[in-house]
């Protein structure tokens, strides 16, 4: 409870913009949380909301169990990471992460010890004399956390703080930031629009479309369970074979597909006759025939991607198709130009109303 | 100079160089030259200029050195000038941050359209305009009686006066350059500083003045220069009491008739600025490169 947000129906309308709508969960303590969409789906707005730079025009805000509605960003137990990470460039690396002390009234001997240890928590110990226009752009990263770890906040917000560095030091700073989370046990609300990003560092990912929560989930559970097409389409990749609702029983359905009857995991809501499409992972396609589920591709092209090679198809529908080979199974490869069959699990498809 | 050269050709360069070396020579060197010409020498009847009485010598300084009165008058009018440029500055800086930081570009526009319109009209007219608002019996001492707020008309031409039309009249000038830093300013670091539990005098200490350091140097360097060689202002609005430098000056060319005692006033005030600016820029540290930028 002592350092969870909750959100309760929070809504944000900028003159005719709706940014954000009726967005309600609840960040637990410690929890890695991750805000997950394309550009433009009110991510920064919802952060800034819970920062306290913006007065939502509806709902509440409640952190630690408090709310904080009329309370000023420098009155919460909140600090933002920016996108563009905001260092003070007139300012020594030390001094920028001693500021939130400085502006606290902590003596100057006190806050330069403190800014010393948090510079050797980010492993930049000998780097504080340094101006932040002197330091790589993983180093001025680490600055920033350092930065805002130094007011000990309850939550740490962080604004897709990655998104400047290239992948090695992108992927790096990945584990870095889930270590220290760890570590410090601060609860983060980390904000991308990096799906691999989100799965990979999250205890839980909301995914947001339009300013609308889609689902909240473990990683694994939005990947194996998107509950909205969006979701399905967004959070890794997938397959989509169009259909109808042919039978449902038992938590399954049966989809007559152009390709034949097909069954899969029944998604939220679906009734029969209903216009639905069965979504099946890439990896979740087998070559060869049999299995519970099977259609046949026109193979186009095998790109090898190193651990897996990717081989796109043409369905007899016209739509396209991907599958994923593991390396070490590329013997079973089809090769390009052949009508190759495809099988997979009633449990590996889910079956989703349209939108 | 290879720039030009390899941009324009060896002749247009050459063409470029002798037009700015002309106008540094004609415009600026000549001029100040001639000035420290006129005020080595004494002010001699035509007859006797080249004759023996005219050589070069320190009269013309000493003798303001010895005038007190005169003495008094350049001391105040660089100290004047001084709280004309603090004064422009406390109201340009907080003018400027709203305008470069908070204000819509709808709100910012209208603001400097209304700050710039009056600078069309003639200098002389709007201190005028300035002499007239604050008459005896002019307008602001009928809307302060009206309003109960003072019992008898104020004499306000005098140093009043003075200082509230050279705060008028060089406001663009203080608040073009600070605006120009402040607008550099990633708002996102004033953000930051408030998320981090700083008040907004500590923002404005540590983030946005180090910012608009070099913005806020140049404009009160121009304040102090323009206001330390106004002449408009004090001598309409000036009372015996304020007189300023420049009008000393002025009295020397144009009624004392002696020029080169005149050079030598102008000299000395020319000097004292300069080194007041240089002192101002060492102290903010900002060179002279970031003032012309
Ligand atoms: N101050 C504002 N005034 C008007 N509209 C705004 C304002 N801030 C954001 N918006 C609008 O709200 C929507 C959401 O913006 P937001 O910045 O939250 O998106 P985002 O998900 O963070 O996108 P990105 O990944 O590109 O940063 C956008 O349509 C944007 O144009
Ligand atoms: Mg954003």
């Amino acid at each position: 409870m002592s350092r969870s947000v909750q959100l309760d129906r929070v809504g944000m309308t900028f003159g005719t913009t709706r940014a954000v709508s009726d967005v309600t969960f609840t960040v637990e303590d410690g929890e890695f949380f991750s805000i997950l969409g394309p550009s433009g789906c009110g991510k920064t707005t919802l952060l800034r909301i819970v920062a306290g730079f913006l007065r939502p025009t509806e709902g509440t805000v409640l952190i630690g169990g408090r709310d904080m509605a009329g309370l000023a960003p420098n009155r919460r137990p909140t600090a933002m990471i920016f996108q563009s990470l905001a260092l003070f460039p007139l300012m020594s690396v030390r001094e920028n992460i001693a500021f939130g002390l400085e502006a606290r009234g902590v003596g100057k001997a006190e806050r330069s010890r403190k800014a010393d240890e948090l510079l050797d928590v980010v492993a930049l110990g000998g780097f504080g004399d340094r101006k932040p226009g002197e330091l790589s752009g993983g180093q001025r990263q680490r600055v920033a956390i350092a930065r805002a770890l130094a007011v000990e906040p309850d939550v740490l917000l962080l604004d897709e703080p990655l998104s400047a560095l290239d992948l090695k030091l992108r992927q790096h700073m990945r584990a870095e930031l889930r270590a220290l989370q760890k570590r410090t046990g601060v609860t983060f609300i980390y904000i991308t629009h990096d799906q691999g990003e989100a799965l990979a560092m999250s205890d839980r990912v909301a995914v947001m479309s339009a300013g609308v929560v889609e689902q909240i989930g473990a990683p694994q559970d939005l990947y194996a369970n998107p509950q909205t097409p969006f979701v399905a389409g967004f959070v890794g990749e997938t397959n989509r074979i169009a259909g109808r609702v042919a039978a449902l029983a038992g938590g399954i359905a049966t989809v007559d597909t152009g390709l034949g009857p097909m069954r899969g995991r029944a998604g939220p809501g679906l009734a029969e006759g209903q216009a639905v499409k069965l979504y099946v992972r890439p990896e979740a396609l087998t070559p060869g025939t049999g299995g519970e589920n099977s259609l046949a591709a026109r193979v186009e092209r095998v790109d090898f991607e190193g651990a897996f090679a990717l081989a796109h198809g043409r369905l007899a529908d016209g739509e396209e198709m991907i599958a994923s080979i593991p390396a070490t199974r590329l013997a079973d490869a089809p090769g390009i130009g052949t009508e190759a069959a495809f099988h997979f699990d009633t449990d590996h498809a889910v079956v989703l109303a349209d939108a | 100079m290879r720039d030009l050269v390899q941009r324009f050709g060896g002749s247009l360069t050459t063409v470029f160089v002798a037009l700015v070396l002309l106008w540094m020579v004609g415009m600026v060197l000549a001029p100040n030259l001639l000035m420290i010409d006129y005020a080595l020498r004494p002010n001699l009847p035509p007859a006797q200029i080249g004759g023996p009485n005219d050589h070069y010598s320190l009269a013309n300084f000493t003798y303001l050195a010895g005038e007190a009165t005169h003495r008094a008058i350049f001391f105040k009018t660089i100290w004047a000038s001084a709280i004309v440029t603090f004064v422009t500055l406390v109201v340009c800086y907080p003018l400027a941050f709203w305008l470069a930081q908070r204000a819509t570009p709808a709100q910012a526009g209208l603001a400097i359209l209304g700050l710039v319109i009056p600078f069309w009209i003639n200098e002389v007219l709007r201190t005028l305009a300035w002499y007239i608002l604050l008459a005896f019996r002019g307008p602001l001492n009928a809307v302060l009686l009206a309003l109960g707020l003072i019992s008898e008309p104020v004499r306000w031409a005098g140093d009043g006066g003075v200082l509230a039309a050279m705060t008028y009249a060089y406001i663009l000038f203080m608040l073009f350059p600070i605006y120009n830093s402040m607008e550099s300013l990633e708002a996102a670091q004033i953000e930051a500083a408030r998320d981090l539990g700083a008040k907004s005098w500590r923002i404005h200490w540590r983030v946005v003045i180090p910012h608009a350091k070099a913005g806020i140097a140049t404009g009160c360097v121009f304040t102090f220069m323009l206001a330390a060689g106004s002449y408009i202002a004090p001598s309409l609005l000036g009372s015996p009491g304020s007189r300023w430098f420049t009008e000393i000056i002025y009295n020397w060319f144009f009624e004392g008739g002696d020029w080169n005692r005149g050079a030598a006033y102008a000299l000395v005030l020319l000097v004292l600025c300069l080194a007041v600016v240089l002192a101002t820029l060492k102290l903010a540290r900002v060179n002279l490169a970031d003032v012309t930028k």
